[in-house]
Formats: structure tokens, sequence, C-alpha cells
């Protein structure tokens, strides 16, 4: 039986901006009055009747087996109802369903200083801290694992039982053509090795949960979650509780950047001891939880091999990373696979190796952060880039710009590349900032970088195997006019409901504040896999257009019929109905319309779902870094470096997003600034980095400041003046033409503010943070006639599996490997002939891109200062 | 949220009050004031008193004097960073308070809380837990901390375990500034009342840092009246523009005659040491402040700090940016542009014109 064809998906991509009345105008968002004013209820805001309070018990130890836990001395505390501890919750859970190593409570063993071990629970919050202390655990220290290099010259004691082997969690290798005979052929080969530091989200907001039963027994768990799909499913695994009597409440986030995207141990804790308790149980983690929560961003060493022609032009890379992935699962082996995923769709590189290797060490687990595993790589990338180009003479803007993806192309890793705004986004940043007439002209110690980048929109594959929709929105109308829209999806600031709200109220001819936002609730909205990967514009947008579209042809047909003409001559638009050939006579309320539409079709409902196209990457490994669409931004930054101390301070970034095109144009600025000021940050100051003794005397390896005041992230008085340019491009695959914007922006960031270093004072920073400390060091170095750089010195060596051999689709590729044994669809060679891109069709394809360039996109520009 | 320990409160009216309770409570009374500095201590666990003897209804400590330069105990910084009637040559204790944490802080910390602040160290202003992690160390040798002026010849210090003392940091802003002024403070007990200098307020050890008895209350801050000639500042390093604690501070107050000469002159180092840290001036006093004179002075001042890695960036790099701030801080003073003198000065110290009301 052949597969149903998949459905069409309506964008209105190419609708005129002048057609449009909500898309691309700036509006308040609708959640902004409720946020300003103070009425936004956050999870730690709830209160409920004969409600108590939880707190976790952590290890003190970085790695340490668990021998006996007594409980009784907290228990007889004044106020303490209940303590659990490991041996009340046995089942694993995770994230990703190859890595279910977590537990609510570590049964056995410890795995890093902030693990949860027990938690007491009592009618006060300070009676359930004041019994913390006795709780009496009896531990057994073991060897500590601190870094990644550690993690692979100690195999044992293993941290983890699964995993590749020893304390390497997952091994990658892919190559998608002889990388060796192009590097071989290349006029110039470069090297270099660079290190991005970990760091961590930092949301306002700390995690709060609140778990109860309901009248008839259900389990219900509010909690300030991006993911209230994957925490329900979590959930049910954890407390062996059926997942048909959960319902998963995601309160709104006070920011979550990826940092509320796991399902958590606290949230599991304060649901099983409510089904014990049969009271509320809320727990608010303090600041320094939340760095134990962490699932930030790797800490990654890489090493680039990138082979070019006498002109810059890239012949071939080579890509090795090493991630430090902490000492859990979470998301670890999706971010391994970013580390190498994203390189192939802003420049055109015909061959392309990667190998990644992620290892668990005793510190909180590293996951996803805005950018998720694509920015680390993205650094190396566009810092060895400035290095081409001062090596073969060219501007690094026309070194870009002279190699960039075309659209509507394949990349040698088939990722399917749709609109490209990034010659755009580079004009624009260069001419703002003047950087053809400065760059290499600024006096010593004032100097510009520029960098570029490239972000999902989306990912392709949901964390778990199923063949349902990603997104799904339903809508109900009501004889009162009233338009309620229903999502799983969640706002944690990014301004989902806004897209939600902005994309119904454009189909249905009303105002988006008009409409009833429900989103994030297990019980009531139809589901949404959850707010990370940039994915809930494209697709809870592209879901909420079909539902408006449904909905719109029951109104339009009820309406046609009692104003008796045509269902072609409605329009819906300002709250009316109308005749387009009569507008003021002919037409009738909004309201009336929905009157008449529920009187002759009964109550008024409708659905609308989206699921991204198929990739054409049919290897193992293929189904991370897909995604229907892909955003672009370049940045240009300005830095003055003091030549005594290093001290670097940052005045002006111009910054050119490729957003195809603005649903709400405040909320893009306010996304790419935001995205700006966390970059920023990553790139001069913050890191999670942990503080070891003297080995002789201690095993300790602790955060080294899980505060927020010792955790240096920018304040407002660190932020530049911006430029932002906002490119608008509509694509084919977003609703209205949209990509994303929450997460792309910042990726520039880093690397344009080491590019601007070296133009400054003529020293490489090649890893993060680009700190006065490393500045003064590799000014000394200069001042020595030594090489002027503060950088990883060498590349561990990684005993790396054979590869998958992928031929990129001109060299005859298919998407398949041609040495998987395992591989389900393996056909011989001759049968795949008729599907390879030739040669022919891909120069077909370049010419049919340099004429799309020419035809420019719109750009918008404003100037916060 | 982190959770203190009970304690009893009281909030006398008087100063006499106030240290009547003192002297009852022993050592287990401590005094609260803005309580920016003691109550997120109490909920690190960093000590425990059994009692708070809060200040905050002692109108007394809330005043200046009619010429402007006595300080209650209880002005708070904002007070400070805009009291417009001291006059210029003071201008380095408008600079300083203004420039402590945030304006929220400012807004109730006091100049003697901040006078008194704790010493810090990164491996002390944690929380229980994280201490416990460790193993703690000397200034705080359990999960309870300990009482802060009380010597405990017990844990190790992480910083230098070889060493017998705590090298926890003295990171008032205020004090160098003030210092650098000549000003004197007025403590009051049960027994009565004196006043020092305040630099003899302090000593050199982080746990032992305050040379003041435990139930002496600091009641004012008194500077002296400003002489012709005279001029000050202070330069302030965090790495960002509001919040941190200094990791370098530089009160710095000058008297030059009419032709340039350096009559005298009081330079103070912060958060280099355990107290606020005097610099030998003989060397600038009867020169003119040359540029040859002025680096001279700064790296000499350099030789005594001395940074360890117990804060904010490291010890090497701080130690180096000593001696380019004490000169940045000498060449305002001497009349050059601060906003030019220095790219330092533009963004790690920003230093505002104090507000004026
Ligand atoms: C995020 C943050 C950032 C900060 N940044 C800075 C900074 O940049 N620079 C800086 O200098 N400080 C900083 N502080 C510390 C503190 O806020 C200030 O020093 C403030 O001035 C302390 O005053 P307070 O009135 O709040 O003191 P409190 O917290 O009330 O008291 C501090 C100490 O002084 C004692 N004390 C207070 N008043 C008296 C008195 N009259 N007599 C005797 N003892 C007294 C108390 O017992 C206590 O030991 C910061 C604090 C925070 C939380
Ligand atoms: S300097 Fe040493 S003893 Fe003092 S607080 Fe720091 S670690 Fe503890």
């Amino acid at each position: 039986m052949s597969k149903p064809e998949p459905k069409k998906v309506i964008t209105h991509h190419d609708k005129d901006p002048d057609e449009l009345r909500v898309i691309g105008r700036p509006r308040r968002r609708v959640d902004g009055r409720a946020k300003v004013t103070g009425q936004t209820v956050f999870a730690d805001d709830m209160k409920l009747p004969r409600m108590v309070h939880a707190k976790i018990v952590r290890s003190p130890h970085p790695h340490a087996a668990i021998r006996s836990i007594d409980v009784t001395a907290a228990l007889q505390a004044p106020g303490v109802l209940l303590v659990l501890t490991g041996a009340d919750m046995p089942i694993p859970y995770g994230i990703l369903p190859v890595s279910q190593d977590e537990h609510p409570l570590c049964p056995d063993v410890a795995r890093f200083v902030g693990d949860p071990v027990a938690a007491v629970i009592a009618e006060t919050e300070e009676a359930a801290d004041a019994a913390m202390p006795l709780v009496a655990i009896e531990w057994e220290p073991l060897t500590t694992v601190a870094s990644a290099e550690e993690a692979l010259s100690t195999p044992e004691p293993r941290i983890h039982e699964y995993g590749d082997d020893g304390n390497v969690h997952k091994r990658i290798a892919l190559q998608f053509g002889d990388v060796e005979e192009s590097l071989g052929k290349s006029v110039h080969v470069f090297e270099d090795v660079f290190f991005y530091e970990g760091n961590t989200h930092l949301p306002i907001e700390q995690h709060a949960t609140l778990a109860a039963r309901d009248g008839d027994g259900k389990l219900v768990v509010w909690s300030s979650t991006q993911t209230p799909h994957y925490l329900h499913r979590a959930l049910a695994k954890a407390l062996d509780f059926p997942a048909h009597q959960v319902r998963v409440i995601a309160t709104p986030n006070g920011g979550g950047f990826g940092g509320k995207s796991d399902p958590f141990n606290h949230e599991v804790v304060a649901a099983k001891a409510a089904l014990v308790l049969d009271r509320p149980v809320k727990i608010c983690l303090t600041r320094e939880e939340v760095f134990y929560c962490h699932r930030g961003r790797h800490p990654v060493k890489m090493r680039f091999r990138t082979g070019t022609d006498a002109d810059g032009n890239i012949t071939a890379m080579d890509l090795e990373t090493l991630l430090d992935g902490g000492a859990y699962g979470s998301y670890g082996v999706a971010s391994t696979f970013y580390t190498g995923a994203l390189q192939t769709v802003t420049y055109e590189i015909p061959r392309y190796r990667f190998r990644a290797c992620r290892t668990f060490t005793n510190k909180p687990p590293c996951g996803p952060k805005r950018g998720h595993g694509t920015v680390q790589p993205r650094f190396g990338q566009e810092v060895q880039l400035d290095k081409i180009a001062v090596a073969v003479g060219k501007n690094p803007a026309d070194l870009r710009l002279q190699q960039l993806c075309k659209p509507d192309t394949l990349t040698a890793n088939y990722l399917t590349v749709g609109t490209i705004g990034l010659r755009q986004c580079i004009d624009a940043v260069v001419d703002g900032s003047s950087f053809r007439d400065r760059w290499q002209k600024l006096p010593e110690g004032r100097g510009l970088g520029i960098a570029c980048s490239s972000y999902l929109c989306g990912a392709g594959l949901p964390i778990y195997w199923n063949a349902m929709p990603h997104s799904g929105v339903q809508l109900r109308l009501d004889r009162m006019g009233a338009v309620t829209a229903f999502c799983g999806a969640t706002e944690i600031g990014q301004g989902s409901d806004d897209v939600l709200a902005a994309c119904v109220a454009e189909v249905l001819g009303i105002a988006a504040d008009d409409i009833h936002i429900r989103t994030g609730a297990t019980d009531t909205t139809p589901i949404d896999l959850g707010s990370y990967s940039s994915r809930v514009t494209l697709m809870m947008g592209n879901a909420a257009i079909e539902a408006a579209e449904r909905a719109k042809t029951l109104l339009v047909g009820a309406a046609a019929r009692k104003l008796g003409i045509p269902p072609s001559r409605i329009a819906l638009a300002d709250r009316r109905v109308f005749d387009v050939e009569d507008p003021e006579k002919v037409g009738m309320s909004f309201r009336d319309a929905c009157c008449a539409a529920e009187a002759e079709h009964g109550t008024l409902g409708t659905v609308g779902s989206y699921a991204p196209p198929r990739s054409p990457a049919r290897f193992k490994g293929g189904g991370v870094g897909p995604s229907p669409t892909y955003s672009y931004s370049a940045a240009v930054v300005e830095v003055e470096v003091d030549p005594v101390t290093g001290w670097l301070h940052v005045p002006k970034i111009w910054i050119a997003h490729d957003v195809g095109r603005s649903l709400n144009p405040v909320l893009v600025r306010g996304q790419v600034e935001g995205s700006v000021y966390m970059g920023l940050g990553e790139a001069i100051m913050e890191e999670q980095v942990f503080r070891r003794l003297p080995a002789k005397m201690s095993n300790a390896a602790v955060h080294k400041f899980p505060s927020m005041l010792e955790y240096k992230s920018p304040t407002s008085l660190d932020m530049p003046e911006i430029v932002t340019y906002v490119i608008e491009d509509p694509d084919p695959k977003g609703p209205f033409g949209a990509k994303e914007v929450g997460q792309g922006p910042l990726l520039p960031i880093m690397p344009a503010v080491a590019n601007a270093v070296f133009d400054a004072v003529g020293v490489r920073i090649d890893e993060t943070p680009i700190t006065a400390e490393k500045i003064a060091r590799a000014l000394d170095l200069r001042d020595k006639g030594k090489d002027a750089r503060v950088g990883p010195k060498a590349f561990p060596s990684i005993d790396w599996p054979e590869g998958l051999e992928v031929p990129p689709p001109w060299e005859g590729g298919d998407g398949r490997a041609t040495n998987d044994p395992k591989a389900k669809h393996y056909r011989a060679p001759e049968e795949r002939g008729q599907e390879m891109m030739s040669d022919a069709a891909r120069q077909k394809a370049t010419a049919a891109q340099r004429a799309s360039q020419s035809k420019s996109g719109r750009v918008s520009k404003e100037v916060r200062s | 949220m982190m959770r203190c320990r009970p304690f009893r409160y009281h909030a006398p009216r008087t100063v006499a009050e106030a240290a009547k309770i003192l002297r009852g409570e022993g050592p287990d009374a401590m005094v609260l004031a803005g309580g920016t500095d003691v109550i997120p201590n109490l909920k690190r666990k960093q000590f425990a008193p059994r009692t708070l003897v809060a200040l905050r209804r002692i109108g007394e400590l809330r005043t200046a004097s009619d010429d402007g330069l006595t300080l209650g105990a209880a002005t708070t910084l904002d007070a400070i960073a805009r009291h417009a009637a001291l006059p210029e040559a003071h201008r380095a204790a408008r600079i300083a308070a203004s420039k402590v944490a945030t304006p929220q802080i400012r807004n109730r910390g006091t100049i003697g809380g901040n006078l008194c602040l704790d010493t810090r160290c990164t491996y002390y202003d944690q929380s229980a837990e994280w201490r416990q992690a460790i193993d703690f160390c000397k200034k705080a040798p359990g999960p309870h901390g300990t009482a802060i002026e009380t010597p405990v010849e017990q844990g190790i210090c992480w910083v230098a375990p070889g060493s017998p003392r705590c090298w926890a940091v003295s990171s008032t802003d205020a004090a160098p500034a003030l210092i650098a002024l000549g000003a004197e403070v007025t403590l009051v007990s049960a027994d009565g009342e004196r006043t020092i200098p305040l630099t003899d307020l302090y000593a050199d050890d982080g746990m032992a840092f305050l040379t003041k008895k435990r139930d002496e209350l600091l009641t004012a801050v008194r500077l002296p009246a400003a002489v012709e000639g005279w001029r000050s500042t202070y330069w302030k390093l965090r790495r960002r523009g509001a919040f941190d604690f200094p990791i370098l501070g530089v009160g710095a107050a000058l008297k030059l005659d009419a032709g340039g000469t350096v009559e005298a002159a009081r330079v103070v180092l912060g958060a280099v040491a355990s107290r606020p840290l005097p610099v030998d001036t003989s060397g600038l006093v009867g020169g003119p402040l040359s540029d040859e004179a002025i680096d001279a002075f700064a790296a000499k001042a350099a030789g005594p700090a001395k940074p360890l890695d117990n804060t904010d960036f490291t010890l090497h790099w701080r130690k180096r940016v000593v001696r380019a701030w004490v000169a940045g801080a000498l060449r305002e003073l001497r009349g050059d542009d601060s906003e030019e003198a220095s790219l330092l000065s533009r963004s790690a110290a920003r230093i505002p014109e104090p507000l004026s009301v």
C-alpha cells in the first residue's frame, strides 16, 4: 500500500504586506498587559488550600555511592509530613528515548554536587529547610571526573553503565565525500583548535512546580516548563501512573532559553508527594538549584581543518568536536549531532566530515541552550573564516559573500536550504557599520569584526519517534463572536501566544486581542511538542492558519447564503464579513456571521495541524539538522581594547536577521536584541565553571559561583548600542512567510567579538569568554614576539569509529550511507540513479539562485540607543 | 527560596537603648541596618545570630550635622551620593556611594553597614550546602557558620591552605574613599562613646576585620572641613556596570598648591586585602604630578596589594591592573579629562557625576 500524500500546507507566504491587517504591523503583544501589570500567574505565585512545601536534599559529593539513608530524624522534625528517597521512585526517565538515565532522587549513586538524593515535605518551607540536614546519608566517595579530557583518560569508574564505553556517552562519525582527498588538493589547509566554555540560561524565573490530586483523583501538575507534553510522558513513566489521568499545565515561563525543556526531578518529586499525601505540594527552586538543573551550553573543544582554493573558497571541511556533557544524557545526543549539523547551510562546503564525542563528567548535565549545540562550532567556523580572510588577503565580508549557499539546494549533508537572506544581512551590517572603510583601518585599540550564522526553524523530527503532527491548534467560535484558540505551545516570554493570536486573527479578519488564548495545558489543548528548537512560530503558525482557514470556510459559506452572494465574493476584515464588491452595504458583523454558521452547522470548532516535510537525509544520524527552512543572521561588532590591561569594551553592534516575514515587528526586534544581549554575555563574561580543591586534600568539584551575583551576565549598563536590520523575504514554508527569530541572532555575536578584538589589537582569543585577562595575556605574548593567541593548544586524540560514508548529492549520493550494513533501505547504486542530483541539475539550481538574488528583500532598520 | 533560621528581633528607638540590648544579648546579637549584607548572609547560613537589633527606628542615626560633614550611620548610600552639602573636595565619598551595588540596594543600604560590611570570599559567600561540599573553611567552619568576630582555630583556608589566617577581602566601597578623605567614626557602647580615625576601625584579618567591640554601635561618620586645594576621587573596578562588589577600589585625595606641587596626599586601595590598604604617599609629596611621578608612585603602590584567588577575575590580572588604576585616579586629580583618561574609566568605572538634589 502506498503512503498517503502529505497534505498541502497553506502558509499565505505570498500575501502582499498591504493586504495584511494584523501580520507585519507593530502591536502590543497579547500577553503584554498582564505581564507589566503583574497579573501573570507564574508557578511560584500559585497557592492552593492545604498546600505543603517540598525541599530537596542534594549530594555534597561530585561522585559517590549512597551506602544508606536514614530519614527517621527528619521525619520527626516539627512540621515534616513525608521524606522521599530514591527507593520511592525506582523508574528512570529522561528526555530522549536513548538516554533514560535520570531518577527523581538518586537511588544508588550521586553524580554531581547538587544531584537530588532525598526530598523533605513539610507544612512550611522553613520547616522543610530546617529538617534537611537531619536526613542522614552515608556516602562512599568515588573518583571525580571533572572534564571531557579526564573522561577520556578515566574510563573507570563509569559514571553510567550505558553509553559507548568508559565515560564516553556517544561517538559520531559521518563523512560526506572524500575529505582527505580534497584537503590534499587544496591550495591552503587551515587547522585551528577552539574551546567554547559552558554557560547557562539564567532565566529570571527560578523553576517552580505545584502538583495536586484533582477531586476525582487525577494528577495535575502546574510547572514552569517549556515542554508540557514531554513532561507529561515522563511523569506517567516515572510515577507509573496512567498517562490519561495526568494533566500538565505549563505556567507562563519567566524565561526558558532551553533550561526548562527537560522533565525535571523536582517536578516528579512534587507529583509523587502530592499523590502520597493527597495534598497540593509546591516546590520552588533556589537560584543555586537552578544552576544544578542546568542543561546549558556544553563546553566544547573543537578542531577545524578547512581546505580552500587560492581565493579562500572552501573546498572541504573536517570538523571534530569533544563535548563535556555533565552527569546525565539530557538532550546530549542531539546536542552532539548539532555540533556538526549546520556548518553546511551558510557557505558552500563541497565535502564535509564531522566527528563528535560526548563524555560524561561529574557536573550538572548540559543540554540545549538557545542555539542548541550549533553555537560552539559556529564560533570556531566564523573565527577561522576571519583567519582565512586575513591569510588570503580578502575582506572577510567578501570572503563570505563569494561562497554563500544557494537557495533551494541540498547541502553536502542533505539539508534542504530554502530561502536565504544572508546576502542582504551581510550587506546591511557592512553598509551600516562602514565595514569596508573601517576594517583594518581603525586606530590601535579599536576594531571591527564580522560573523554570520544560520539556525533551524524547528527540528524535522520529534524527540521520540512517531508519525503524528508536531503541532495542533483547535479553534472554538461561538454565537457571541468569541474565538478561542487552543494550542499546546508554551509561552516562555518569546511571544508564542501572540503568534497564535495573530495568525488566527489575520485569517478571520478580527483583532489579535479579540482572541482568547489557551495554551500549554495537556488536558485542554492539542499537542504541541514544546517551545524549543525555534519550532513554534513555524509549526504552530501553520497549524493555526489551517484551523483558521477551516473556520473561515464555515463562516464564509453561512454568510454567503445569508447575503445571497457566491462565497468567492466574501472577505473578512475589521471584524466584518462582507461582499468585496460592495463592502459598505452588503455584509454583516463577525458575530452575526458566527451566529449564521452556528445555526447552519451546529457548535463551531475546527482543528489544524502541522508536520514538517520529510528530509532527504536517509543515513543514521540524518535526523538531526533537517528543518523546514533556515533563518540567517549577520553581525558586525565594534570593540575598544585597552592596550595595557586588555579591558574590553563593546560600544556598538550592527545585527541583521533574515526572518522571512515579521509577524509582529515589535517582538522580532525584542528577540533580536535579546539574542544580542545573551550572545554578548557568552562572548565576554558568562561561564559555568567549577572549582576543584587541591587533589591531595579533597575530592570536591563544586560550581564556582552558583549565584546571579558572581555568575556574571551583562547588566543593562553593559549593553552597547544596537542597530537592528530586519530582512524580510517571505519563505514559502513559514506562516505568512515567517522564519524563526528566537535563537539565530545570538550566534554571530561571539565570533564577531573575537574577530573585532583581532582587528583592534592583533591578538586571537580562540576561546570564550573573551575576557580582559585573556587579552592581556595575549598582548604579553604579542609583545614578546610569540604567537599572540590564547586558546587550546591541541585537540585530544579520540578513538573514532569507522564513519558512515554518505556521498554528497553532487557526487551521486541519494542521502543514504554506502557502508551502513544496518541500513533498512539499502539499494544498489544502479537503482538510485534517477534520484541523484546531477551536475547539470546543480548548475541549473545555481543559475536560478543568481536570478532570485537580484530581487532584493525588504529591509527595515531601527536604531536603538 | 532560601530561608533563614529563626531569630529574635528588636527595634529600639534610641542609640542608648540599642547599646543596652547589644550588651545584654552578648555575642549572639547582631546589628541590622539596611540588611542588604546581613540578610543574604543569614540565608546562606554564614552565621546564625539569635538576635537582630534593627536600627530602622532610631531617627538620630539618619541625621546629618548642619555643616553636612557628620553623617548618621543609618544614612543611606543613595542619600550620600546625592548629598549636595558635601564640599566638592569630598567628591570621592559621593562617587564611592554611588557605585555600590544597584539603585535598589543603595536605597536601603547604609553607610554604617557599608563600613562594617563582612569581608568576602568566593569560598565563603555560598550557601550552607555548597560550603558543606568543600567541607567548610575557617571563616565559617560549620553548617551554621559562626559569629563573625569570634576567631575559631578550626577549619582550613582553601585560598591559602598553609595559612593560619583567613584572607577574605575587604569589599566596602566607602571605606577607601572615606579613609582617603581623613574620616573619623564614632562608636557607642553601654560604656560610653569614642571617636577613632576610620582607618583604625580595620584590621588585616579576614575574620577579625573590625577592631570595634561586638557590642559597639557605629553611630556617625565625620569628615574634616574642606581645605582649599584638596581634591579627591574614587575609582572602582568591577566586571559590570552595576551589582558587582569592587575587585579594586582606589580612593585618592590630594592637596595641590597653586603651582601644582603635591602638598599632601592620601591614597587607599580597596579589595586587595582584608582591610582597606593605605598606600605610603611620601614619594609623591613635594613634587609635581608629572607623568613620571605618577607612574613611579603607581608602580610602588601595586607592591603591597595582595589579591588572592577568592574574588572575580584572576589574581595575576588584578595585580596588573592596580598600577594602571592608581595612575588613572591620579591623572584625573591632576585634571586630565577622566572621560578620555582611560578606556577603563569609560566602561568599567563609568564615573557619573554624583547626583544632587
Ligand atoms: C547584590 C549585592 C551587591 C553589593 N554590592 C556592593 C558593592 O558594590 N560595594 C559595597 O561596598 N557593598 C556592596 N554590597 C553590600 C551592601 O549592600 C552594602 O555594603 C551596604 O552598604 C550595607 O549596608 P546595610 O545597611 O544594608 O548593612 P547591613 O546588612 O544591615 O549590615 C552589614 C554589617 O554591618 C553591621 N552594621 C550595620 N550597621 C551598623 C552600625 N551602625 N554599627 C555597627 N555595626 C553595623 C551589621 O551588623 C552587619 O555586620 C552589595 C550587596 C549585595 C546584596
Ligand atoms: S579566605 Fe580562606 S578562610 Fe577566609 S573565607 Fe576564604 S577560604 Fe575561608
